[in-house]
């Protein structure tokens, strides 16, 4: 019986690496092609490790190299130019000769390309950024310092209002408690291209478009927040709150001084959720945001996909720069993460 | 719950109450609930932003879902829409698989092995990456030339691999494969492993005891006992799934080609924010709610009834 479990636990643990390896795959040939020199991105068969045309030096000169593969031995040589006849090559004795094209194969070192990334964050120039403070800025430190402040200000202000509409909710008695509680949790049904339009429509009228108020301002309440708020408040024993209140704490002292200390992980678990949300959050500020300085990352990624379409090194360079802060927020937080998927869900 | 106060007491509660439900209460009539009623009322006109509202009363309704005579029959007065529609559809016959694979990394990473919550990890991060630089990094892998897929596909001999995103036919399977790797290690992984930890062991040491395999262990105990986590997983897919596949789109695509890929969202984004047909747009939004709203309501009705509680 005990070799039995043996065998299933190792066939697990394969499958599960095997799943593990294939699923990174897609990562890590997005990581691959960020550091290509641009000239192997296209090379067949593709390339997992970046490499780059080598060169090789003849008499103190610098000339791309190329391989001739002749009766088994291999040679490293210089190719000095190429014609109708084939490539003229230099060996390192300085001895010319004219080898077939066929016979020749392009010598490649590994290399990784860190220019892509300069490349990439410089990119696109910004005239005026990040609340005007910037000028003649590279366009990804003013979209990561959009995202930033975007993400911090609805972060922090989501888990103000709703940790306290949560309280209310889940620890005071007034009329018509529970109807408004349905009615909250009733739109979180609604698409949010239901409201999107009127909101959009609001916006232009309040002359809120393209300003960072139309980014952060509806972020700041979330029907959502509250609710999984209130969830986690609902399973805070009272005990503490009663002997408080027996002291004549009010009800501010006790959110303040019980319910929001005792309730850190569900604060983590809106936090991490509502910051991964808003950071990669996409069609809004698409719709609400078109000047170039008030951009935030994903909409910054995609107008970066105009002028540089094709280029795959500086594209992937790009996404590589935009993911990178939400996977170290995803690892750090995930323990929170995953307990506030299993708890909003389950408990739904 | 305090000791029932006299009614001073109370009206303090409700008082408090009030202020601390201010701040988020306004931000939710603002935010949600007004543009939720406008969206109503705006169905009902005719708008292009920069002119006033005129009430046009179902007539964009009529014209998204009605039809009209031709000379070879009835015809849709918009095809387009009835087109998209089944493109929505048809994308989500990635969900069952999606759910399936789901369920299977749920198991591994259910067993007592080393290393799960790396695995784990692993899994869950292309769902947190931005849906952008994920759109991106497909639209490169299917790259019909010198992509990763067909270039692997070629040097395992098929000569002429599709064209997947420049292709009508198999664009919509790309956003398939590219939409199962976003989410098979994500929420629905998570809430099955959650699932998984809620059933007690008792059960399977009854089972054991009785002589049952692994099969039938998974097959009359675990998947009974994950029915409303199955549940509620297919619901939350499919109704994620009529709003999907903006991005994609956007990104990969611009919906095509010839309108292989253009879903409901990208439909109601076309009218609104590129050909400034607010009220269009917003009939077919409340139209897409309906569907999802009717959706939920349905299945809430089945749901009691299939689904095994303990």
């Amino acid at each position: 019986m005990r070799g039995r479990a043996a065998i299933a636990a190792i066939a697990a643990y394969l499958l599960l690496a095997g799943l593990g390896f294939t699923m990174s795959l897609p990562l890590l040939w997005m990581l691959s092609t960020s550091l290509k020199d641009p000239r192997t991105v296209g090379l067949y068969p593709p390339r997992w490790i970046p490499t780059r045309p080598g060169t090789v030096a003849v008499r103190g000169k610098e000339y791309p190299a190329g391989l001739i593969t002749e009766r088994g031995r291999k040679t490293t040589v210089a190719i000095i130019g190429r014609g109708p006849g084939g490539v003229l090559t230099l060996d390192a004795r300085g001895v010319e000769r004219l080898v077939p094209e066929s016979a020749m194969a392009p010598q490649e070192q590994v290399h990784l390309e860190w220019r892509n990334y300069v490349e990439a964050w410089k990119a696109l120039p910004v005239d005026t950024g990040f609340l005007g403070l910037l000028h003649n800025a590279d366009g990804f430190l003013v979209f990561y310092l959009n995202s930033l402040l975007v993400t911090i200000c609805v972060t922090a202000g989501q888990l103000i209002t709703c940790s306290m509409a949560a309280f209310a909710f889940a620890r005071l008695r007034f009329p018509g408690r529970d109807v408004f509680f349905l009615g909250y949790v009733a739109t979180l049904m609604v698409p949010a291209v239901v409201t999107m339009i009127p909101l959009f429509a609001m916006m232009r009228i309040g002359r809120l478009t393209d300003t960072y108020w139309a980014l952060i301002l509806p972020g700041l309440f979330s029907a959502y927040g509250t609710f999984l708020l209130r969830q986690f408040f609902m399973t805070v024993p009272t005990e503490l709150e009663d002997a408080a209140k027996i002291d004549g704490a009010g009800p501010f002292a006790i959110y303040w001084r019980i319910v929001m200390p005792l309730c850190k992980p569900a604060l983590a678990t809106l936090g991490t959720f509502t910051f991964l949300h808003t950071w990669n959050e996409f069609l809004w500020p698409l719709i609400v945001i078109d000047d170039l300085g008030k951009k935030t990352l994903p909409i910054g990624l995609a107008h970066f996909q105009g002028p540089y379409l094709t280029e795959w090194h500086l594209l992937m360079a790009a996404s590589v720069i935009v993911m990178f802060p939400v996977l170290i927020v995803f690892v750090i937080g995930q323990r929170y993460f995953v307990r506030g998927i299993a708890l909003s869900g389950l408990k739904a | 719950m305090g000791p029932p106060g006299n009614s001073s007491a109370r009206k303090r509660e409700a008082r408090a109450a009030f202020l601390f439900l201010l701040p988020n209460a306004a931000g939710f009539l603002a935010f949600t609930f007004l543009p939720l009623i406008a969206a109503f009322a705006l169905s009902l006109t005719r708008w292009g932003i920069t002119d006033t509202p005129s009430f046009a009363g179902l007539s964009n309704f009529a014209q998204i879902l009605g039809v009209h005579r031709t000379h070879r029959g009835l015809a849709a007065n918009d095809p387009e829409f009835w087109r998209y529609l089944y493109n929505t559809v048809f994308l989500m016959a990635g969900i069952p698989v999606g759910i399936a694979l789901s369920l299977l990394l749920a198991l591994l990473l259910n067993q007592r092995l080393r290393g799960r919550v790396f695995f784990r990890t692993l899994f869950f991060l292309p769902q947190v990456c931005s849906a952008v630089a994920v759109a991106l990094l497909w639209k490169w892998i299917f790259e019909s030339e010198i992509g990763l897929l067909n270039t692997g596909l070629r040097s395992i001999g098929v000569a002429h691999p599709p064209q997947w995103l420049l292709s009508t036919q198999w664009a919509k399977p790309a956003f398939i494969i590219m939409t199962l790797w976003m989410t098979v290690g994500g929420y629905n992984c998570v809430l099955y492993l959650a699932g998984l930890q809620n059933i007690p062991p008792e059960l399977y040491e009854a089972a054991e005891i009785d002589g049952a395999g692994a099969w039938h262990r998974l097959r009359h105990i675990t998947w009974p006992m994950l029915s409303p986590t199955t549940f509620f997983v297919l619901v939350m897919s499919v109704i994620g799934g009529f709003q999907g596949g903006f991005i994609a789109a956007f990104i990969m695509t611009d919906g095509g080609p010839a309108g292989a890929t253009t879903t409901l969202m990208f439909y109601i984004y076309q009218h609104a924010f590129r050909w400034f047909e607010m009220g269009y747009a917003s009939a077919l939004a409340m139209i897409m709610f309906l569907m999802i709203l009717g959706l939920t309501l349905v299945n809430w009705r089945i749901g009691r009834r299939v689904v095994h509680y303990q």
